[in-house]
């Protein structure tokens, strides 16, 4: 039998068990629309921007590990796509994306809503593919997932022109991996560099581990756990890695980089053997690897992809290869040979720990009006009413740095935020992402600032459609607060175009897309209207804190400068060690 | 420092437009490029001259390693390789230049392919600095026209590149 190429795709979507795509209907994709209303395969979330579509899939794909999908027409609604491709790209979400293209005739006509998809995507996506001929069609879907999904994970475009959707042909699905002679991902680390690695470690006075996004998407959890409880070592994550390792263990330093805690940062410079794993020493975590090098350190790094390692800082022993795999292969080989550190050493270490540690870099600044909301502290009574355990997606901007650096992960994936591209706007969308993900079971709370919510707000709309309760918890300082952060230290606060003096009434916005609004104006509310929102489980509720304007995030390393030289927060300015 | 990197690929449309972007995106710069179906028509071999410090060829070379279509990838400097690369060139050949360009062009071994009566044009093969030397011994004002093809290049001996 013979079905379209339309039919293909949604068999094909099908076949990988996708339970939900997010798009936007358009002239090139809409025999695939009609397909999707006829066949009944998967439930399909109709956004109001493209860009929300994907960024919705890439949230998808974050929380539930699975690969996300959106689907998209041709021209506009491709480029619309790009800022949530390129968002997935940096933080290696395993993403297909689909995208009509004009029919084949008309490609290169300059056609209407005709734009080369394949061309403009190309320096944001793992890989991408233009489908001209049908018989194409299935297997260039079933090597988009396994390219978006293995090795490194990232996102994959697939292009298919608009006749190629109305032709018909014969169709049937690889069960088996496509064999791709020219990709082949890298699993097991080299055991020679394994044994080299543990020889090092072993010998360290100072050993800590720096972990990142890559143990998350590696699901290399356990592992990690495993490895650092048994050497009993601390270690330090970047913002992608949080909750990989339980904020509320012992061996946790918190983050680490531009706005990471005092003694992570310390940790990190001081340190003598680090051990990367899943980590790309990212320019916001190591601003300067000239300072960084200054104490001598012999550096691990661990990671699927040989071109993050000595990118950016020069890797002593590099092994590449799946986190899991070779964390579990150095676990087993320094407990089979009763490898161990110097135990005296090691203590020394902890002490200094524990040292920076009292300093307690993140108690809540004081301020002079007890009423006045810090968002800090926004953030804080979340993580207590919430028990450490809710799913948090966020914006970008001073309200991400503060919600990773006061609400204390438990668990992967349950944090959600653009690191890499740092892309405003992510917040609402992801929130609808990650409650689909969860099956509609728990709660998510979306923090996000009265800049950022309005890069996608028109996503309530979307909300109100498939009744996603989500919680919005919009820090309002009515500022770029993060901009404005910057004005203020490196340019004489001189705040160009970071006022906002033209605000919309969340309250009324929400209302008006069917939604309950809250305004909070004393801190002695935040608790009471926090649970007071979270009690109306079917309803979304856009929670507009009013927070202290002038609140900056710190700890703070500069531009250039080393992990060591943090602008402290005040309680700490006096008595820094 | 100049490196040529030997690039084996598939043979797809836009496979090349990747590892030309790939350059460009992460601020490299190609000084020359060359690149051919092989004896198998389903991959390409590339060569690409590129002037750049250790580290950042390490970085190229593991960037274009990354690339889904691109098997393998050898930068030849590594160790011992041959070179050639393939100029024509139109030179003004008017009364007395005549025999002085053909001596020239006699002494690098080059060919005179098109003959008029004002102009020589020659082909030329060589490494690339061959190439260059003879350009700077033509008087300046003379050349009319170049092409060149860039350089491919190939490791001596045993050394192979293949799947």
């Amino acid at each position: 039998m013979q079905i379209s190429g339309a039919q293909i795709i949604v068999q094909s979507l099908s076949a990988e068990n996708v339970e939900y795509v997010f798009g936007y209907p358009g002239g090139a994709v809409l025999e695939i629309y009609d397909a999707i209303y006829q066949l009944h395969k998967f439930e399909h979330i109709l956004t109001r921007h493209e860009q929300a579509a994907v960024h919705a899939a890439d949230a998808y794909a974050r929380a539930s590990g699975k690969v996300g999908v959106a689907l998209v027409t041709s021209g506009p609604g491709a480029t619309n796509a790009i800022t949530g491709i390129a968002t997935a790209y940096s933080d290696s979400i395993p993403l297909v994306v689909i995208s009509g293209q004009v029919g084949s005739p008309l490609i290169g006509t300059d056609a209407f809503q005709e734009i080369d998809m394949v061309g403009i995507s190309r320096p944001c996506v793992k890989h991408n593919f233009l489908v001209t001929d049908i018989n194409e069609l299935a297997v260039t879907i079933k090597k988009a997932f396994q390219i978006a999904k293995s090795g490194r994970p990232g996102p994959v475009v697939v292009d298919v022109a608009k006749d190629v959707t109305q032709t018909m042909a014969k169709f049937s699905y690889p069960q088996e991996d496509v064999v791709i002679r020219s990709y082949q991902p890298v699993l097991q680390g080299h055991i020679g560099q394994i044994k080299k690695a543990i020889q090092m470690l072993s010998a360290a006075k100072r050993p800590l581990v720096y972990f990142g996004g890559g143990v998350v998407l590696g699901n290399a959890t356990q592992e990690l756990r495993n490895f650092v409880r048994t050497l009993n070592i601390p270690c330090v994550s970047t913002l992608m890695g949080l909750g990989a390792y339980s904020a509320d263990e012992r061996e946790f330093l918190g983050m680490l980089g531009m706005h990471g805690t005092y003694e992570a940062n310390l940790a990190m410079q001081k340190a003598d053997v680090v051990l990367a794993i899943g980590a790309r020493f990212d320019d916001r975590v190591v601003s300067s690897p000239e300072k960084f090098l200054n104490s001598p350190k012999k550096i691990i790094h661990i990671d699927i992809d040989p071109s993050s390692i000595s990118k950016r800082v020069k890797a002593d022993v590099p092994i590449v290869g799946d986190v899991k795999n070779v964390l579990t292969e150095m676990l087993s080989i320094w407990q089979k040979q009763e490898v161990s550190f110097h135990a005296h050493t090691l203590e020394k270490w902890w002490k200094t720990i524990e040292e920076w540690r009292v300093q307690d870099c993140l108690r809540l600044p004081e301020t002079d009006d007890k009423e006045l909301i810090l968002p800090q502290f926004v953030i804080q009574t979340l993580a207590k009413i919430t028990n450490n355990e809710a799913i948090v997606t966020s914006d970008v901007g001073q309200h991400q740095m503060f919600t990773a650096q006061y609400y204390p992960f438990k668990e992967p994936r349950q944090w959600l935020n653009s690191g890499g591209l740092g892309t405003m706007g992510v917040g609402l969308p992801y929130a609808m992402g990650a409650y689909l993900a969860h099956n509609r079971q728990k709660d998510v709370f979306c923090v996000t600032g009265e800049g950022s919510i309005q890069m996608n707000i028109q996503e309530l709309s979307t909300c109100s459609q498939y009744k996603l309760p989500v919680k919005i918890l919009c820090l309002n300082n009515g500022y770029l607060g993060m901009v404005r952060q910057w004005q203020e230290i490196y340019y004489s606060n001189r705040e160009s175009q970071t006022y906002f003096e033209s605000l919309p009434d969340f309250v009324k916005i929400a209302e008006a897309y069917g939604h309950v609004g809250m305004r909070i104006t004393k801190a002695s509310d935040v608790e009471g209207a926090l649970r007071e929102a979270i009690a109306l489980k079917d309803r979304l509720v856009f929670m507009d804190f009013v927070t202290d304007r002038k609140q900056n995030v710190f700890p703070m390393v500069g531009n250039g400068k080393g992990l060591d030289e943090m602008v402290l927060p005040i309680h700490m300015r006096d008595n820094k060690s | 420092m100049r490196h040529i990197l030997s690039i084996l690929m598939e043979n797809k449309s836009g496979a090349m437009s990747r590892v030309v972007g790939l350059f460009s995106a992460r601020n490299y710069n190609i000084d020359s490029l060359s690149v051919a179906p092989i004896e198998d028509p389903t991959l390409s071999r590339m060569t690409i001259v590129t002037n750049a410090d250790d580290d950042a060829i390490e970085q190229i070379t593991k960037q274009l390693n990354k690339l889904v279509e691109v098997i393998k990838v050898s930068d030849l400097n590594e160790s011992r390789y041959v070179e050639r690369e393939l100029m024509l060139v139109k030179i003004r050949t008017i009364g007395k230049d005549r025999d002085e360009i053909l001596r020239l062009s006699n002494i690098y071994r080059g060919h005179i392919i098109d003959v008029t009566e004002k102009s020589y044009t020659i082909e030329l093969t060589g490494a690339s600095d061959k190439l260059d030397s003879f350009l700077e011994n033509i008087p300046k004002g003379l050349i009319l026209e170049t092409v060149r093809t860039g350089a491919a290049g190939i490791g001596r001996g045993e050394r192979i590149l293949k799947i």
